[in-house]
C-alpha cells in the first residue's frame, strides 16, 4: 500500500513531463515559423512540413475533401506556410493557429472555385495592456488543454464545426436537436475555453 | 465608429471554422473590418481551431510530397494578391463589400420592392440570400422570423426594432427563435448588409401579402 503512493507520485511526474515537452516542441513550432520568415532555412520548412503537413492533411480530409485533393490542397498550404512566413505573427497566433487558418482559405477557395479576396485587416491600436509573445502562446496552451475537459456534448459541436466544416443548421440535422441548442452548446464551449483567456466576458 | 451590438459567439465560432455560406461570411468580413471587440473575438475562435490541429491524428502523404514541395519553393514566385486597404476611403464602405460592389451605395441599381423600400441582391453563390436593402424613414419591414439564421449589418442610419436600437456598424445576428419588426427612425434612410442562410417567413397578413411579390 505504501508502495502505491511514490509509484503514483511518479507516473505522473513522467506524464507532466511528457506535457511540458509537448508544450516546448509547440512554442518551438512558432518560434521556428518565425525565424523562417528570416533565414529562409529549407532545413526549418522541412521540419515545420513533417510536422504539420500530416495534419493539415488529416483536417482537410475531414472536411470532405476527396484524398486526391486533400494531398494537393495540402501540398499548397504547405507551400503557402513558405511564401507567407512573413505575415505570421507569433503575438498574435500560434504556429498551429495560423497554419489552420491557411488550411482553412485555401479549402474555403476551393469549394466556392472562386478566388476569395485576402483582406488586409486594419492594424490594431496598441493595447495598454499588450501581451507579449511568450504571454499568448501560454493562453492558446491554457486553452488547448481546456479543450479536453469540454462535457461530451460540447466538444462534438466543437468537432463537427472545426473538422468537419458542418454549418449549425447541418449539426442540428444530423444530431437532431434545435439549432439553438447547437448554438447554445457551442457558446457554453466558447465562453469556458475564454475564460482561461482571462477575459472579462 | 460607436459599435454596440456584435455577433454572437457561435457565429464568430462558424467563421472561424470556414463553414458560414459566402454570403454570411462576406458580412463577417465586413463587421471585422470595422470592430476590433469582434477581431480579438475571432483570434480566440480561431485558436480552437489550432489547438485541434495538433490533436488531430495525422496521416500521411505520399511519399514524394515533402521533395515536390521543396522542388516548387524556388520554382514559382507568389502571384501577389490583389490586397485591399481596409476601409476604402472613396466609397466608406470596409473592403470587402467594396470589392463586390466596385462602387459607392448611391450609384448602385437598386430595385424597388415596395412601398420605401429598394434592394440590390449580390446574387452570391451557395444557400440562403444576400442583399442589401435600403429601407426609407418611417417605414418598417414587416413582422418576420427566420428559418435559419439572419446576419444584418448597418452599413448607413438606422433602425429600431424589440431588440435596440441599429445604427451604422452594429450588427443583428439573430436566428429562428427571434421574431422582429424593425422600423427605420430617422430621416435618413437605412442601408444595410442582410446574409441569410435560408429563407425568410413573413408573419401576419402582412407577410403573406408581401412574401410573394418580394421574394425575400
Ligand atoms: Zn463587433
Amino acid at each position: 500500500m505504501n508502495n502505491d503512493e511514490p509509484l503514483g507520485g511518479d507516473v505522473n511526474a513522467v506524464l507532466s513531463i511528457a506535457e511540458e515537452k509537448k508544450k516546448e516542441m509547440r512554442d518551438n513550432w512558432s518560434a521556428r515559423l518565425t525565424s523562417l520568415a528570416e533565414t529562409r532555412d529549407k532545413a526549418v520548412f522541412a521540419s515545420l512540413f513533417d510536422y504539420f503537413a500530416p495534419r493539415v492533411k488529416a483536417y482537410i480530409t475531414r472536411l470532405g475533401m476527396p484524398p486526391a485533393t486533400a494531398e494537393e490542397v495540402t501540398q499548397e498550404a504547405m507551400l503557402s506556410v513558405w511564401r507567407k512566413a512573413h505575415m505570421f505573427n507569433s503575438e498574435k497566433a500560434s504556429a498551429s493557429t495560423w497554419i489552420f487558418t491557411l488550411a482553412r482559405n485555401l479549402c474555403i477557395d476551393r469549394m466556392r472555385r472562386e478566388k476569395a479576396v485576402e483582406y488586409e485587416l486594419p492594424e490594431e491600436e496598441p493595447d495598454p495592456d499588450q501581451r507579449d509573445q511568450g504571454e499568448h502562446l501560454i493562453l492558446e496552451e491554457r486553452m488547448r488543454d481546456a479543450i479536453a475537459t469540454l462535457p461530451e456534448n460540447q466538444a462534438q459541436v466543437l468537432h463537427l464545426s472545426y473538422y468537419e466544416g458542418k454549418s449549425h443548421s447541418e449539426i442540428a440535422d444530423q444530431l437532431g436537436i434545435p439549432l439553438g441548442s447547437v448554438k447554445s452548446r457551442l457558446r457554453l464551449a466558447f465562453s469556458k475555453l475564454k475564460a482561461h483567456w482571462g477575459e472579462e466576458e | 465608429m460607436n459599435i454596440s451590438h456584435h455577433f454572437d459567439d457561435a457565429t464568430l465560432m462558424a467563421y472561424a471554422s470556414g463553414s458560414l455560406p459566402q454570403g454570411m461570411a462576406l458580412l463577417v468580413a465586413c463587421h471585422l473590418h470595422w470592430c476590433p471587440h469582434c477581431r480579438q473575438r475571432l483570434s480566440q475562435a480561431e485558436a480552437i481551431g489550432g489547438a485541434l490541429l495538433d490533436k488531430i491524428e495525422p496521416m500521411s502523404l505520399q511519399a514524394n510530397a515533402l521533395k515536390s514541395v521543396m522542388d516548387r519553393l524556388d520554382l514559382e514566385e507568389e502571384i501577389p494578391i490583389p490586397r485591399i486597404d481596409p476601409v476604402q476611403s472613396a466609397t466608406n464602405l470596409p473592403a470587402p463589400l467594396h470589392h463586390y460592389l466596385q462602387t459607392d451605395l448611391d450609384h448602385l441599381p437598386w430595385k424597388r420592392l415596395g412601398y420605401g423600400v429598394h434592394h440590390v441582391d449580390l446574387n452570391l453563390q451557395g444557400s440562403g440570400t444576400t442583399r442589401l436593402l435600403k429601407i426609407a424613414p418611417g417605414v418598417s419591414v414587416p413582422h418576420h422570423t427566420h428559418s435559419g439564421n439572419e446576419l444584418t449589418l448597418i452599413l448607413r442610419g438606422s433602425y429600431t426594432d424589440e431588440i435596440g436600437r441599429f445604427s451604422a456598424g452594429d450588427v443583428a445576428d439573430l436566428d429562428g427563435e427571434v421574431k422582429h419588426q424593425p422600423i427605420v427612425d430617422t430621416d435618413q434612410d437605412c442601408i444595410c448588409l442582410i446574409a441569410t442562410d435560408a429563407p425568410l417567413k413573413f408573419t401576419g397578413i402582412m407577410g403573406r401579402l408581401v412574401q410573394p411579390f418580394i421574394g425575400l
